[in-house]
């Protein structure tokens, strides 16, 4: 029996999420228009006003907000809200100009928690569960988000946050956890811990909700058959609220988003214009009930595609795979995002040659990042100690720019590939997208 | 009475030392010595050579990275306390030896030896007056 946080909504006719959609996004068109400028100027350049938002069927009228968009207007200039309405305050890593600040007034936290309470319950939550918690908790939305979520189901909550596998291990055998919410490379790594210390049947777990980077089928169906679990995805962006925009449900069939929250269209990334359901696109959201930071047209810069076939559990909320890639270049490494323009901006600062490769790859279930630099002149010296000492300061560099470790690896001048002239700039080992 | 030393970046890779020297050879260049410093995916060929003008032209075409010092090459009587001789009067006096290495020359009854220090003209002056016998560029290419 399938079971449900909010049935009515989650299981709502087409045609009734079609009327509060169109509904909630008038009114949250008249908010922006009338609350923050950025909209209001946007929407004139485009030569419309709220009148021609009449439904949802009018959404694509309405211009793009990017991630550039975020940079200028940076922290203040999205808020729908005072400030003295808001209550929380999420961040993305990275550094000034691509870290996203977002804003949450209490009924925002109260939407935020719903989704997630979704998540859970799909993936058979309740509230005799002990719901284990190892996203990191602070400014990153996983912790905070399924821990309103499972306090929300009536779970008993471990709010563990990330790292120190021993003691992770000892409170899910002392307590029994049920279930596990983290990111699927961390299940598979705590999988891997429980079975080297042979307490597989000492763990009560029977489901996890795994997220904040992209898995392979392959990778479910190894943390499912070692932890003897269900493992369920769940996706989502700080930018829109965090995660629990969408989540998976018995099917395993991707993942449903909240449509009652949050509008999904999927866009011709090279031309702007929607695609029909079933195609290959990026990914655009816009939140029709947040009141603070409230997103137009976000682009996401996920690929994937949306489906709107009739699921086996009873949901009628639109189904979106996985991310199947980016429609930039962004990398998500450790889960934190990473774009090569920053490595670039490190490596000439530091009067480096912008001649560079980024080799991500997975080891032992943890992602690594190295960034290979070919050797010049200026910094080379006969002295082996004042090469190091230079690699280190590079090494230093990144991960202040970055906020995770990057090796550095130094090459022998142009030794770095180039394919028609041009550097690969960028080899992913991971395989993490599916084809589809 | 300094000479030339050419150190050259090399990737840590099954055969690159051999590609190196494969070149040098190509263009007639012979090696007099060659001390090779370590990290974990580099390494630095220390090269002593006959012809340094030329090996820097050959290694910039064949988009090497390399560079240029000065280092001190010093002639010991190969007899027990040699060294020691030598290390003891760069010590007391203050001049660290960043690196050094031994190499061999058809002269019987000399033991050779490279050392790199901070302040050449100092080491140089300082071995002079205690009489050690140094190297220079021209006899070193010669030999």
């Amino acid at each position: 029996m399938e079971r449900y946080y909010q049935e009515e909504i989650e299981t709502a006719s087409r045609e009734q999420i079609h009327q509060w959609q169109s509904e909630r996004l008038v009114k949250q068109v008249q908010n922006v228009w009338e609350n923050v400028p950025f909209y209001k100027q946007k929407m004139m350049e485009a030569g419309i006003t709220p009148e021609d938002i009449k439904s949802v069927d009018d959404l694509h009228k309405l211009p793009f907000v990017t991630k550039d968009d975020l940079k200028n207007c940076y922290p203040y200039g999205l808020l729908a809200r005072p400030l003295a309405d808001c209550v929380r305050i999420q961040s993305t890593s990275g550094t000034t100009g691509r870290r996203v600040v977002a804003f949450y007034t209490q009924h925002d936290l109260d939407l935020w928690e719903d989704c997630c309470a979704r998540a859970i319950v799909a993936a058979g939550g309740t509230k005799d569960d002990v719901c284990h918690v190892c996203y990191g908790y602070g400014l990153f939305t996983g912790g905070p988000g399924l821990n309103g979520g499972s306090h929300k189901v009536g779970c008993l909550t471990l709010p563990m946050s990330s790292g120190n596998t021993e003691r992770q291990i000892q409170f899910m055998t002392d307590l029994g956890s049920t279930i596990l919410c983290c990111t699927p490379s961390y299940a598979a790594y705590l999988a891997e811990s429980i079975q080297e210390r042979g307490l597989g049947d000492s763990i009560k777990l029977k489901a996890g909700i795994f997220g904040a980077e992209a898995w392979t089928e392959e990778m479910r169906h190894d943390i499912e058959e070692k932890l003897g679990i269900k493992a369920y995805d769940i996706y989502g962006l700080t930018e829109i609220s965090g995660p629990g925009v969408s989540f998976e449900c018995s099917a395993q069939t991707g993942m449903h988003v909240n449509e009652d929250h949050f509008i999904a269209e999927v866009i011709n990334p090279n031309t702007g214009e929607p695609v029909p359901d079933g195609e290959k696109g990026e990914l655009v959201f816009t939140c029709i009930t947040k009141e603070a930071f409230p997103l137009i047209r976000y682009r996401t810069r996920d690929i994937c595609i949306l489906s709107r076939e009739k699921c086996s559990c009873g949901r009628t909320h639109v189904k979106m795979t996985k991310p199947l890639g980016r429609s930039d270049d962004m990398l998500i490494v450790k889960g934190v995002n990473v774009f090569p323009s920053q490595i670039e901006t490190v490596l000439m600062n530091k009067g480096y040659p912008a001649n560079y490769q980024i080799i991500v790859d997975r080891v032992n279930n943890s992602d690594t990042i190295e960034v290979q630099v070919e050797m010049t002149a200026e910094m080379f010296s006969d002295n082996l100690s004042e090469v190091s000492a230079k690699e280190r300061e590079l090494v230093n560099a990144l991960k202040a720019m970055l906020g995770i470790y990057a090796k550095v690896k130094l090459v022998a001048p142009k030794s770095i590939t180039r394919s028609e002239g041009k550097a690969v700039r960028i080899i992913d080992k991971r395989n993490l997208y599916q084809q589809k | 009475m300094a000479v030339k030393q050419i150190s050259v970046f090399v990737e840590n890779k099954p055969g690159k030392l051999a590609e190196l020297t494969d070149l040098l050879s190509q263009h007639k260049i012979n090696l007099r010595a060659l001390y090779l410093a370590d990290a974990v995916d580099f390494g630095i060929a220390r090269l002593i050579v006959d012809d340094i003008y030329n090996t820097s032209t050959v290694l910039r075409e064949a988009n090497y990275v390399s560079s240029i010092k000065d280092v001190l090459a010093v002639r010991l009587p190969d007899e027990p306390g040699g060294l020691f001789k030598v290390l003891d009067l760069l010590g007391k006096n203050g001049i660290n030896v960043e690196y050094m290495y031994a190499f061999t020359t058809r002269i019987q009854g000399t033991a050779n030896m490279i050392f790199r220090v901070e302040d050449n003209k100092r080491a140089v002056e300082l071995l002079s007056t205690n009489g050690i016998s140094q190297i220079g560029q021209e006899e070193l290419e010669k030999l």
